[in-house]
C-alpha cells in the first residue's frame, strides 16, 4: 500500500496547498516540504530495506482490478530501478520547492498544487505496471507542467508551452496507438484483453514490432530528448520558472529514458536490436550537437538546457548499446544528470533573481563577488564536462565502455562531444564568474537555503563519483530482474 | 609503516577540502601551514614508506593497498587501489619533496594576494590528483588522477581570474590537454574490452599473453596511450598550450608545468612499457616525437624574451628527450632525467619568480640585467641549475641524466644515429638559450632596479634545490639500481665509431660551444644577435621559431575558428526551422481554408454539388 501513499501524499498534498494559499503565501510552501519530503523519507526507508528482500522480482506491490472488461488493472509496482528514480523524483521535489520559496510570489497555492501533481505524474511514471495506467500518468504529467510553464514562465512562456505542450502530446498520441495496437494483437494471439506489462512481455508481434516499437520509441524520444525530436527543451526550459527548469530537466527527461528502459527493449527486444544502429547513431549525433549548439548560447538557461540534450544522448547511447555495462551506465548518467543540471538550474535561477538577466553578455567578474555561488557552478560545470571523482563520468565512462564494443564509431564521435562539453562548460564559467566585473554587480552571495541545496548536490555527486557501487547495485538486480522477465536476457549481457 | 600509504594522498586532499570550505575563514599564516604542512607531512610519510620499502622489500618489489571497489559491473571491476613499486616511489618522493619546497615558497610568493587560502587549496588539489595519478593500481584511477591534475592546472593558470587573457591561457591548457586524454579515454576502452581489465600490472600481462609484437590491437592501443601523453607532457603536436600556461603564478610554473605535472605523460609511458615495447612502431613514435620536440621547442627558447616563456619551451625541450629515452627503451635515464629535471627547473622557475618579484613584475630578460650583485643568493643558485639543464660536464645532475639519454639514443636496442644527433643538436640549443638567459638576467648593465629581496622562505627552496642540482648526478647508479625492479634495463645493441666516452666528450664540447656562442652574443657583442635578425631569412627563421613554429595560428585556422563559426552559424537551431515550417504550414491552411466560410449559401450549395460529383465519380470509375 505504500506505493499508492507515495502518490497519494502528493496528490492530497497538491490540493491541501492549493487551499492552503487562500490565507498564506508561505503555508504551500510548507506544506510541499513536508509532503514531498514525507515521500522521500519513505522512498529512503524502503532503499535502506531494499538488500533483505534477495531476489523477488518487485519490492513491492499493488495491484487491484480498475475496468475488468477491459482489461485495465491499477497495478503499481516497485524495483531497484523505479526506487532509484523515485529517490531522484522526491529529492529534486524538494530542491524544486526550496527553488521556488522566494522565486514564486504569485498564486502560490495553484503553483505548488501544479509541482505536487506533476511529481505525482512523474511517480506514477515510474510505478505503474499496466500499460494504460502508464498512459494515463503519462498524460498527468503533462498538463501541470503546461501550467507551470505558462503562468510562471519568462518572457515568451506561452510560446515554449504551446510547443511544449503540442511535442509530447503529438508523440503521446503516438504512443497510444502503440499502445492499443499491442493490447489487440495481444488479444488475437492470446485471447486476453489485458495492458498488464508483465502478460504483454513477450507478445509476437511479427511484422508490426517495428512500427508499433516506434510508436513508443516516438515518444519517448520526444521526451529524452533525441535529436531532432529535441527542440521544444531549449524554448521550454528556458522559459520555465525555476522549479519548472529543474523538473523538465532532472525529471521528466527521465521519464523518457526509463521507457526506453522499461518497456521499447524488452517488450520489443527484436525491433530494438534491428533499431539499436540508427538509435546509436542519433545518440551520438545528439552528444555533439548538444554540445555545439551549448557553446554558442548567450542565455545561460539556454546553454544549460542544450547542455542537457548532450547528456542525455549518453543515456539513449547506454540503452541502445544493449549490454549491461552500458545500460547501468545510462542509469548512472540519469541520476547524476538529474543532480548536476538541476542545480545549475537552480544557480541560474539564483543569478536570475538577483540580476534580472540570463544574458552571459552582462555577466562576469562574478567571483570576486559571490566567490560561493561561483565555486559552486564552477563544480557542477566540471560535473557537466565528466570530471572523473564525480558522478557524472561513472555514468559516461561506463556508457562508452559499453557503447565502444557495439559500435566504435560511435564511440569515437561521442568521445568528441565529450571533448565539446569542456568548451561549453569552460566558456559559461569564463563568461559568467571570470574576468572584471564590467557591471559593477554587487549581489548577495548564496543564502543558507540556497547553501544547503547546493551542499546536497554536491555532496551527492561526490558520493555517487567515489561510491557507484551503492546505486549500481540497486538498478542491477532491478536490471536483472529485467532480464529473467523479458527474452532480452540474452541481449542484455 | 608502508600501510601508511594511503595517507599520502589522503592528507593533501583533506587539507584542500578544509581549504576550500573554510579557507576565507582561515588567517594567511593558517592556510600556509595547512596547506604547506599537509604537503610536508605526506613527504615524511612516503620517506617512512620508502625506508619501509627499502628495508623490508614486499614481495615482488611492489605493494599493493587495496582500499575499496570503485565500480563493479558486468565483469568491470576498477579498485580504488594503490600500488607502490620503485619507479611509483621514485616519482613520490620527487612530488611530495619538491612540492613541500615549492609550498614554502609560495607562502612568502603568495602572500600579498587576496587569494591567498585558494591558492593553497589548489595547489594541495593538485598535489593530492598527481599522488593518485602516481599510486592508482588501475588506469581508470590513474585517470582520475590524470583529469585532477588538468582541472587544477586550469584553476591555478586562471588564478588571477581578472584579467581575460589569464582565462583564455587556462581554458587553452585545459582543452588541448583534454584532446590527448580523449584520445587516451578511447585507448582505456580498447584495452578493456580486448584484454577485460584496467588493473595495470594485470593489463601488462594479459597483453604480453594475448598480442603477438606490432599486432594491431597493441599498436593502437599504444598510440591511443601515446596521444594522452602528448597532451599532458606538451610533445608535438600539441606542446601549445605549455608556453602560455605561464599566465599563471610563478610556483605554479614551478610545481605543475616544469617539477610534476607535465611529466605525467613520461610516467604513463613508463608504466605501461610493457605495452609500447609490444608495439615497436609506437615506441618509434615515442622517439620521433620526442626528438622533434626537443629540438623545434629548443629553437623556440632561443627567441623568447619572456623569462618563463623561455624556461616553459625549455621544459618542453627538456621532457622531450624523456620521450626520446622512453622512445628508445632506455626507460631508467627516462626517469633519472625526470628527477634531475624537477630539482633544476624548479629551482630555475622560483628563481625567475623572485627576480620577476624583485623587478616589479618585469618578465623581458631584455629589460633585465646586471642581477648577480643584487640578488647573489638567487644568481648563484639560477647559475647553478642553469649549468645543470645546459649539461656543464663531469659536475652536474643535468649533465649525467641528458648524457645518459644522449649515449642510449646511439646505443639502446631501437637507438638510432638520427636520433643521436637530434640529442646532440638539442643540447647545443639548450647551453645556447641557457646562458643566454643567464648574461643578459645577471650580468652586463642593471636594468630595473631591484625593489623587493626574496626572504628565508623564497631562498631557502632555492639552496636546497640548489644543492640537489648538483648532488642528484651522484646518485645515478644507485637511482637505475633501484628501478631496476619495475623497469627493465636498456639493452646496448650498436657501439661502433661512437662509444659512451666519446659520447660524452663531443656532448661536452658541444656545452662549450654553447657557452661560448651565448657569451658572444649575449654578454660581449650585444648588438651582433640583433645583426643576425637584421637580414630577411634571419628575420623570418625567429618569427617563426618565436610563434612556436606557427601552430597556434593553424590549429586556430583550422580547428578553432571553424567550430565557433559552425556554432554561431547555427545558434537559433536550424533542427527547429522544420517545426516552425509546419506550424506555419498549419497557419497558413488555416487561413485558406477559413476563406471557405464566406457565409453565401450558393457558394455552400456549389460545394455540396461538387463534393457530390466527386464522391460519385469515384464510385463509378473505381
Amino acid at each position: 500500500m505504500i506505493l499508492v501513499w507515495l502518490i497519494g501524499i502528493l496528490l492530497i498534498g497538491g490540493v491541501l496547498a492549493s487551499f492552503a494559499g487562500r490565507w498564506s503565501a508561505q503555508l504551500p510552501r510548507w506544506i510541499s516540504l513536508i509532503a514531498i519530503g514525507t515521500d522521500f523519507i519513505l522512498a529512503v526507508i524502503i532503499w535502506a530495506g531494499s538488500a533483505f528482500h534477495g531476489s523477488r522480482p518487485w519490492l513491492d506491490e499493488v495491484d487491484c482490478n480498475w475496468v475488468p472488461s477491459l482489461g485495465i488493472h491499477f497495478h503499481l509496482a516497485l524495483d531497484g530501478l523505479s526506487l532509484l528514480m523515485l529517490i531522484l523524483t522526491f529529492l529534486l521535489g524538494i530542491m524544486s520547492v526550496l527553488a521556488s520559496w522566494t522565486e514564486i510570489r504569485e498564486k502560490v497555492g495553484f503553483f505548488h498544487f501544479n509541482l505536487m501533481w506533476v511529481l505525482s505524474g512523474i511517480a506514477g511514471v515510474f510505478l505503474a505496471m499496466d500499460l494504460f495506467l502508464f498512459y494515463f500518468a503519462w498524460e498527468l504529467m503533462l498538463v501541470p507542467m503546461y501550467f507551470l510553464i505558462v503562468i510562471w514562465g519568462h518572457e515568451r512562456r506561452v510560446y515554449a508551452a504551446v510547443k511544449f505542450f503540442l511535442f509530447t502530446q503529438c508523440s503521446g498520441l503516438l504512443m497510444l496507438i502503440a499502445i492499443l495496437a499491442l493490447y489487440f494483437i495481444h488479444h488475437r494471439t492470446t485471447g486476453v484483453y489485458t495492458f498488464e506489462y508483465s502478460e504483454l512481455l513477450g507478445t509476437k508481434l511479427g511484422g508490426a514490432e517495428l512500427w508499433v516499437m516506434l510508436g513508443f520509441f516516438v515518444a519517448f524520444a520526444v521526451k529524452l530528448p533525441a535529436v531532432p525530436l529535441h527542440t521544444w527543451l531549449p524554448d521550454a526550459h528556458t522559459e520555465a520558472p525555476t522549479a519548472g527548469s529543474i523538473i523538465l530537466a532532472g525529471l521528466l527527461l527521465k521519464t523518457g529514458a526509463y521507457g526506453l528502459i522499461r518497456f521499447v527493449v524488452p517488450l520489443f527486444p527484436d525491433a530494438a536490436r534491428e533499431f539499436a544502429p540508427i538509435a546509436l547513431g542519433l545518440a551520438a549525433i545528439g552528444i555533439v550537437y548538444g554540445a555545439v549548439m551549448a557553446y554558442s548560447q548567450t542565455d545561460l538557461k539556454r546553454l544549460v538546457a542544450y547542455t542537457s540534450v548532450s547528456h542525455l544522448g549518453f543515456v539513449l547511447l547506454g540503452i541502445f548499446s544493449l549490454n549491461q555495462l552500458a545500460l547501468q551506465g545510462a542509469v548512472m548518467t540519469m541520476i547524476c544528470h538529474g543532480l548536476s543540471t538541476g542545480a545549475l538550474f537552480v544557480l541560474v535561477g539564483g543569478l536570475q533573481e538577483r540580476l534580472h538577466t540570463r544574458d552571459l553578455g552582462q555577466m562576469g567578474g562574478l567571483w570576486a563577488v559571490v566567490p560561493r555561488l561561483s565555486g559552486a557552478a564552477l563544480f557542477f560545470g566540471l560535473a557537466s564536462l565528466g570530471l572523473p571523482g564525480l558522478g557524472d563520468f561513472v555514468g559516461e565512462f561506463l556508457v562508452m565502455l559499453g557503447s565502444y564494443r557495439v559500435s566504435i564509431a560511435a564511440t569515437v564521435v561521442t568521445c568528441l562531444g565529450v571533448l565539446a562539453s569542456t568548451f561549453y562548460a569552460l566558456r559559461m564559467v569564463q563568461r559568467a564568474f571570470q574576468g572584471p566585473n564590467a557591471h559593477a554587480w554587487k549581489i548577495p552571495d548564496l543564502n543558507p537555503r540556497e547553501a544547503f541545496m547546493m551542499i546536497v548536490m554536491i555532496v551527492g555527486l561526490l558520493w555517487l563519483g567515489f561510491f557507484p557501487q551503492t546505486v549500481l547495485n540497486t538498478s542491477a538486480q532491478a536490471l536483472n530482474n529485467l532480464q529473467v522477465q523479458s527474452p532480452v536476457a540474452a541481449l542484455w549481457r | 609503516m608502508i600501510r601508511l600509504l594511503w595517507l599520502i594522498p589522503a592528507l593533501p586532499f583533506a587539507s584542500a577540502a578544509i581549504l576550500m570550505l573554510f579557507g576565507s575563514r582561515l588567517s594567511k599564516r593558517w592556510a600556509a601551514t595547512l596547506g604547506a604542512g599537509s604537503i610536508g607531512l605526506s613527504a615524511v610519510i612516503t620517506i617512512l614508506v620508502a625506508i619501509s620499502f627499502l628495508t623490508t622489500p614486499p614481495a615482488g618489489h611492489a605493494y599493493t593497498q587495496f582500499l575499496w571497489t570503485w565500480i563493479d559491473v558486468g565483469g568491470f571491476r576498477p579498485q580504488i587501489g594503490l600500488y607502490l613499486d620503485s619507479l611509483s616511489l621514485v616519482m613520490l618522493l620527487v612530488v611530495t619533496f619538491v612540492g613541500f619546497l615549492i609550498h614554502v615558497y609560495s607562502a612568502e610568493f603568495m602572500s600579498e594576494d587576496a587569494g591567498f587560502s585558494r591558492f593553497f587549496a589548489y595547489m594541495n588539489l593538485f598535489v593530492a590528483s598527481m599522488l593518485t595519478l602516481l599510486l592508482g593500481n588501475n588506469l581508470l584511477l590513474l585517470y582520475l588522477g590524470w583529469e585532477g591534475v588538468g582541472l587544477c592546472s586550469y584553476l591555478l593558470i586562471g588564478f588571477w581570474y581578472l584579467d581575460p587573457a589569464n582565462g583564455r591561457a587556462a581554458r587553452k591548457a585545459f582543452i588541448v590537454t583534454r584532446i590527448g586524454d580523449t584520445a587516451m579515454s578511447l585507448g582505456l576502452f580498447l584495452l578493456f574490452t580486448h584484454l577485460g581489465t584496467l588493473d595495470i600490472q594485470n593489463l601488462m600481462q594479459r597483453a604480453s599473453a594475448q598480442w603477438t609484437t606490432g599486432s594491431f590491437y597493441a599498436v593502437t592501443a599504444a598510440l591511443l596511450l601515446l596521444g594522452g601523453a602528448v597532451g599532458k607532457s606538451a610533445q608535438l603536436p600539441l606542446q601549445v598550450w605549455l608556453p602560455d600556461a605561464m599566465a599563471g603564478p610563478t610556483p605554479v610554473s614551478a610545481l605543475l608545468h616544469a617539477a610534476t605535472m607535465v611529466t605525467a605523460g613520461v610516467y604513463l609511458i613508463a608504466r605501461t612499457h610493457v605495452l609500447f615495447s609490444l608495439a615497436p612502431s609506437a615506441q618509434l613514435a615515442v622517439a620521433v616525437v620526442g626528438a622533434c620536440t626537443l629540438l623545434l621547442a629548443g629553437c623556440s627558447a632561443l627567441t623568447q624574451h619572456d623569462i618563463k616563456r623561455i624556461l616553459a619551451y625549455s621544459t618542453v625541450s627538456q621532457i622531450g628527450y624523456m620521450f626520446l629515452a622512453l622512445g628508445v627503451g632506455a626507460w631508467q635515464a627516462a626517469m633519472f632525467h625526470f628527477v634531475t629535471h624537477a630539482f633544476f627547473k624548479a629551482l630555475l622557475f622560483l628563481g625567475a619568480g623572485v627576480v620577476i618579484n624583485a623587478l616589479d613584475d618585469e618578465h623581458s630578460i631584455f629589460r633585465m640585467g646586471g642581477l648577480r650583485k643584487e640578488l647573489p643568493v638567487t644568481f648563484w643558485t639560477f647559475l647553478i641549475a642553469g649549468c645543470s639543464l645546459a649539461g656543464l660536464p663531469f659536475l652536474t645532475a643535468g649533465f649525467f641524466s641528458k648524457d645518459l639519454i644522449i649515449w642510449d639514443a646511439w646505443s639502446a636496442q631501437n637507438g638510432h644515429p638520427a636520433l643521436w644527433i637530434a640529442g646532440i643538436l638539442g643540447a647545443l640549443l639548450t647551453a645556447l638559450y641557457t646562458f643566454r638567459m643567464i648574461f643578459r638576467v645577471f650580468f652586463g648593465p642593471i636594468g630595473i632596479p631591484v625593489t623587493k629581496r626574496p626572504g628565508f622562505a623564497m631562498t631557502m627552496p632555492l639552496v636546497v634545490l640548489g644543492f640537489l642540482s648538483i648532488v642528484g648526478g651522484y646518485l645515478k647508479q644507485p637511482l637505475l639500481d633501484f628501478l631496476h625492479s619495475a623497469l627493465p634495463a636498456t639493452v646496448e645493441a650498436h657501439a661502433g665509431v661512437v662509444t659512451e666516452i666519446r659520447s660524452e666528450a663531443i656532448a661536452a664540447v658541444i656545452f662549450l660551444i654553447g657557452l661560448y656562442f651565448a657569451y658572444l652574443f649575449h654578454l660581449q657583442k650585444r648588438n651582433l644577435a640583433d645583426v643576425l635578425v637584421a637580414n630577411p631569412i634571419g628575420r623570418t627563421l625567429h618569427d617563426w621559431w618565436f610563434a612556436d613554429w606557427g601552430l597556434d595560428w593553424i590549429y586556430d585556422k583550422v580547428f578553432v575558428q571553424p567550430f565557433i563559426w559552425a556554432s554561431e552559424i547555427n545558434k537559433s537551431d536550424f533542427v527547429d526551422a522544420f517545426y516552425a515550417g509546419v506550424a506555419w504550414l498549419t497557419r497558413w491552411s488555416y487561413q485558406e481554408l477559413s476563406r471557405t466560410e464566406t457565409g453565401r449559401v450558393r457558394w455552400y450549395a456549389a460545394g455540396m454539388a461538387a463534393g457530390s460529383v466527386l464522391f460519385i465519380a469515384m464510385v463509378v470509375f473505381k
